[in-house]
């Protein structure tokens, strides 16, 4: 079990005798000793007359040194049975932390509406002519080819960048240059590269978020935010020293420290192995059932399938978006696909007239396609025509689109003729 | 304006300031590459040398201690921003509500801290080896109260005037070795009222440092407010100027 505690001034030597100062108070109090030992020595120079003080000096500097071993301010994650540890807070802090709702994100309002946005940067367009709308605890999935304009779009939502023209409300709040403290007050945007602090540890940097955003009492929200990436024994481990699975772990576990209304999550799995990657879908369904609202950019159709409850596809304007399964039904025909041992002897026959049935074709000898409405009405009738007709069935099935399908519909063509 | 964020950006770039072994050891080192011939040339001086010879070697000396913090912060300021962005930190510390007036005024103290530390320290450093190390006359010019007071009055207020320079360089240079070698140049100028006081081109007075130092005190203070108004989010993040928006959002 991993607790808070506070971090002595100066630890004893491993090797050799005395102590070394290990945070700034304890440099502060060395420098401080230092300064009067050798101001009192220069004062002196020979006639010896305070050379007690100098003396005091050194043995109120040991003194500090040894009272400050359980003092200081400074939070880190320590193992159990250390001395000093203090009762630490729930370990599921975060999760049962009620999440923070700004007045106009109740569940079902949108907590992000876009209209119109459209960016330039000086003639070329990046984004144009975006609206859409994101609905408290939705998982909203960003789609689209490298160049679209889904960073661009996230960075001007996240006040990084001005828009050209067109508004926005994010987490409540009117995207314009004066708001653009409440807005990143309110949200939390982890880029594609998390951009940790390689030097500092895991604890630290997320101190230093902390502090940004004006967490006041920083230790049980990073205690928690640590516990809900499962990071929590990596804590005093320096950046620099995690994979880059643990590192966008530690990036997520950033973007839960303010409770965000909605965070922004730009290529969360790029670059990642399978596990990293199944790690981090774990964790925005975590997220999701907490309620946080997601706003999720990826080039991998088989997370945004997943994970999203709708989403948007984007090349430079938005192609579409919606449910998948409503782009499905937008974009393709239903179809039944029917395959029988022998052919049939008159096909038209069996298939015409069939409730919600609209017409078919051959796709071999004993295959046939069969364009239909509604595949849960056509498909009983069909299987009752073809038994009816003395067929033996081998399969009937629904053609199912994927993501990647309706992605491909979309992008394949303006990616092919931006190509050529 | 918010002591909180500040302090955490402070707190931030003074850790990791201290685990960067080659910022360390250029702040450690160079300053004693100034300090060494110096002084090795006050110690030599016998106690019948002219007071002319005396006091011109001092200045020489002051001078060069004056290096310090006009050399050491333009360096560090100008990795401040732009290193940010190269180690790419930039994007996910500017999505905080981290305001640009705090933003660069913590950079800006989190370098003056080490930076002034180091440059009292070597100062420090000298003034006690000469006490003990020169003759009385040289011990005297060094321990003279009204240099010793310009010493420390004017070393912060370099250091200010070339921590903002090299943050203007850091907030509109695309390359930190750029956004750093123009930095040490221009801060360079501030040592040239230095200079022309050493070599006596300007006589030095009470009134004179005042003025100067109230002068320079302005002048950081415009600095401040120039480099916020250079700090511009989208060039850092995209490389592209900002442009006004069509449509008020």
């Amino acid at each position: 079990m991993q607790r808070i505690v506070a971090r002595p001034w100066f630890r004893r030597r491993r090797v050799g005798l005395g102590w070394r100062p290990v945070t700034w108070e304890g440099w502060l109090v060395t420098a401080v000793a230092v300064g009067l030992a050798i101001g009192d020595l220069a004062a002196v120079r020979g006639s010896g007359a305070r050379v007690p003080i100098f003396i005091l000096v050194l043995a109120a500097y040991v003194v500090v040194a040894l009272v400050t071993g359980g003092a200081g301010a400074e939070p880190v994650v320590a193992e159990a049975g250390d001395e000093r540890v203090v009762p630490a807070e729930p370990a599921d802090a975060l999760a049962r932390r009620p999440v923070r709702r700004v007045p106009l994100a109740l569940p079902g309002t949108p907590v992000l509406v876009v209209e119109h946005l459209t960016k330039q940067f000086g003639e070329r367009v990046a984004v144009d002519d975006v609206s859409f709308a994101v609905a408290a605890g939705e998982v909203f999935g960003f789609l689209g080819p490298n160049g679209a304009g889904k960073t661009t779009t996230v960075r001007m939502l996240g006040t990084l960048i001005a828009p050209t023209s067109g508004s926005a409300v994010v987490a409540g709040v009117p995207l314009t240059p004066a708001n653009g403290v409440e807005i990143r007050q309110r949200i939390a945007v982890m880029p594609e590269n998390p951009g940790l602090y390689l030097r500092l540890t895991v604890t630290e940097n997320l101190e230093f978020f902390a502090g940004l955003y004006g967490i006041e009492q920083p230790r049980d929200r990073l205690t928690a935010a640590l516990e809900a990436v499962n990071l929590h024994t990596r804590a005093n481990d320096l950046c620099g020293d995690l994979s880059k699975g643990l590192r966008q772990r530690v990036g997520l576990a950033r973007a839960l420290l303010n409770d965000p209304a909605v965070i922004f999550l730009d290529e969360p799995t790029s670059g990642l192995d399978p596990v990293a990657t199944r790690e981090v879908h774990g964790l925005i369904d975590s997220l999701r059932d907490r309620g946080v609202t997601v706003f999720l950019t990826t080039h991998r159709l088989e997370e945004a399938e997943r994970l999203c409850d709708r989403v948007a596809i984007l090349n430079t304007s938005l192609r579409t978006i919606g449910r998948t399964d409503e782009l499905r039904d937008r974009l393709f025909h239903k179809r039944l696909m029917v395959t029988t041992a022998a052919q049939l002897p008159n096909a038209a026959q069996v298939f015409a007239g069939l409730p919600g049935v609209t017409g078919w074709q051959n796709s071999d000898s004993i295959g046939y396609e069969l364009a239909v409405t509604d595949a849960k009405l056509a498909a009983p009738a069909v299987a009752r025509a073809l038994v009816a007709a003395g067929a033996d069935i081998l399969s009937l099935v629904e053609e199912r689109h994927s993501l990647e399908d309706i992605y491909l519909e979309l992008v394949d063509d303006d990616v092919e003729a931006h190509r050529r | 304006m918010s002591l909180g964020r500040i302090g955490a950006v402070v707190r931030k770039e003074l850790r990791d300031f201290r685990r960067n072994r080659f910022l360390i050891g250029t702040m450690s080192v160079m300053p004693f590459v100034f300090l060494i011939s110096p002084m090795i040339t006050l110690f030599r001086i016998p106690a019948s040398a002219p007071a002319s010879l005396v006091n011109r070697s001092v200045g020489v000396t002051s001078l060069l201690l004056f290096v310090v913090p006009a050399v050491i912060p333009p360096i560090m300021a100008a990795y401040s921003v732009i290193g940010e962005r190269d180690q790419g930190t930039l994007e996910p510390f500017l999505t905080t509500p981290i305001r640009r007036e705090e933003l660069l005024l913590a950079k800006a103290l989190a370098v003056f801290i080490p930076s002034v530390t180091v440059a009292y320290g070597i100062y420090f450093v000298f003034a006690i080896s000469v006490r003990f190390g020169a003759t009385h006359v040289v011990s005297a010019a060094v321990w003279h109260a009204p240099q010793m007071l310009a010493q420390l009055a004017f070393t912060p207020l370099i250091a200010v005037w070339a921590i903002w320079v090299g943050i203007a360089m850091s907030v509109r240079a695309r390359d930190v070795r750029v956004a750093q070698q123009l930095a040490t140049l221009a801060s360079l100028p501030a040592l040239g009222v230095t200079t022309l006081i050493t070599f006596q081109v300007i006589t030095p007075s009470v009134p004179l440092a005042v003025g100067l130092a109230l002068g320079l005190l302005v002048i950081d203070i415009a600095a401040w407010r120039l480099v916020s108004q250079l700090f511009d989010r989208e060039r850092l993040i995209t490389g592209a100027r900002a442009q006004a928006a069509r449509t008020v959002v």
